[in-house]
């Protein structure tokens, strides 16, 4: 409550004042957000009653184990501390655009709504490059038949389950057939270039598989198809969040600029924009802490 | 740069805000500190995989979820500006949030039991969830 003081005595529900003491706006803010609470509250327990229903859910430490210009590097919890980091940044500017407009100060609230737009677009920019990385990735993994294929993550397909021991894998190669096995030689060569290629369509299949086998592949069973629907769904009903989010905070920055606020005497709407950027910010803690740290 | 000045109605008073900047940047230590310690923690869980018991992985992951609450309190609190509200409007928002207790209890618990029934309870029936199919990965290329 810092040092305002409630007036004593107020009577807060006999009419003509707000029983909450702020905007009508603002009280709806509020309870948009609580509804948003809630749907993505039911998605995270959904997943996470899905994930407790099985064996062999996927090890976030594997899947989110890539950075950018980092190649194969083996780099658990580091992207996504990075993401992490950007969205609490970028809720402290917003939190200093709230701030500075209390102040009725104009280009102070330009300035961190600025920031604030930069923030999320760079989270935006890390999230559509995780998504790349998984949708094309390249993964061997034995199917339900006993053969081994290449596959990305989507919300059909799971490359994350158990790795294969190397006999297990011998013998899955046995029943793959030539195309796949073409297939998952090319995966050896990445970067090579497309000599290559073409090289490996016209080795026998014996030939391809005892290449396979004494290269340093990882391949692995599949693992539960729910996972990409709810990885994908999750973090991009959360993306769309932040889209729209930086959508509303390109407009407050906008709408700052051209004085609309300072002829109204406030800078409200800057603060309840400021209460959905800082949700956005709020279920990123709790889909950061479900799918990538435990 | 005066003070804002709301000409509502509705509003009895309006909460202290002339005060600095110095908070916020607090609280942005304090959060970033927390996800430190929660990066420490799952990496902890990361580089021990396999070798820690059931009992030590589970209460680490608590004291994980517990540092994320603390998270989404003073995000909530102070970013939010929801402990400078009269208490009305705090409890309006915070009281229906507590049927997520229940929400999670129940549902983990049902997804545990599912487990307990798919599993083979010494292989008298086998194992089974959904495999990527083949028509999925043919349908892909």
């Amino acid at each position: 409550m810092g040092s305002t003081a409630i007036p004593t005595g107020t009577k807060w529900w006999s009419g003509g004042k707000s029983p909450f003491n702020v905007s009508y706006g603002k009280v709806m803010m509020w309870y948009f957000l609580m509804s948003d609470a809630f749907t993505f509250g039911a998605f995270l327990i959904s997943y996470g009653t899905i994930r407790f229903s099985v064996n062999n859910w996927a090890d976030p430490n594997h899947v989110f184990n890539s950075f950018p210009f980092a190649g194969h590097a083996n780099l658990p919890l580091a992207f996504v501390s990075l993401m992490t980091f950007i969205l609490i940044f970028s809720s402290v500017t917003m939190v200093l655009a709230v701030h500075e407009g209390h102040q009725m100060n104009k280009k102070g609230v330009e300035k961190y709504m600025i920031l604030t737009i930069i923030g999320g677009a760079a989270f935006l920019g890390c999230q559509a490059w995780e998504w790349t990385h998984l949708l094309t990735g390249e993964h061997v993994a034995m199917l339900g038949d006993g053969t081994l294929s290449v596959l990305p993550t989507t919300v059909k397909m799971n490359p994350w389950g158990a790795a294969l021991s190397h006999t297990e894998m011998v013998d899955a190669l046995q029943k793959t057939s030539h195309e796949q096995l073409v297939a998952i030689a090319n995966t050896l060569h990445h970067g090579a270039e497309s000599a290559h290629h073409a090289a490996a369509a016209s080795l026998t299949n014996q030939e391809l598989i005892n290449q396979i086998a004494s290269s340093e592949i990882h391949a692995t069973h599949t693992g539960p198809i729910a996972f990409g629907g709810y990885f994908f769904g999750i973090t991009g009903f959360h993306g769309f969040h932040v889209f729209s989010g930086v959508i509303i905070n390109i407009v407050m920055y906008l709408k700052t600029k051209l004085g609309h606020f300072e002829q109204r005497g406030h800078y409200e709407m800057i603060e309840k924009a400021g209460l959905y950027w800082h949700f956005v910010d709020l279920v990123w803690v709790f889909v950061f802490l479900c799918f990538y740290l435990v | 740069m005066s003070a804002q000045h709301f000409e509502n109605p509705e509003i009895t008073f309006h909460p202290d805000h002339s005060g600095g900047t110095k908070k916020i940047w607090k609280i942005f230590w304090v959060l970033s500190a927390l996800t430190i310690i929660e990066l420490a923690l799952g990496y902890f869980l990361y580089a021990k995989h396999g070798q820690l018991g059931a009992a030590t992985v589970l209460s680490t992951k608590v004291v994980i979820g517990i540092l994320t609450l603390a998270k989404a309190y003073y995000i909530v609190s102070v970013f939010m500006h929801l402990g400078d509200e009269i208490r009305n409007l705090i409890m309006t928002i915070v009281v229906p949030l507590v049927l997520f207790v229940w929400f999670i209890i129940a549902f983990l618990a049902d997804g545990n039991s599912w487990k307990n029934l798919r599993n083979t309870r010494g292989k008298s029936r086998t194992y089974q969830t959904e495999e990527v199919s083949k028509e999925a990965v043919e349908s892909h290329k």
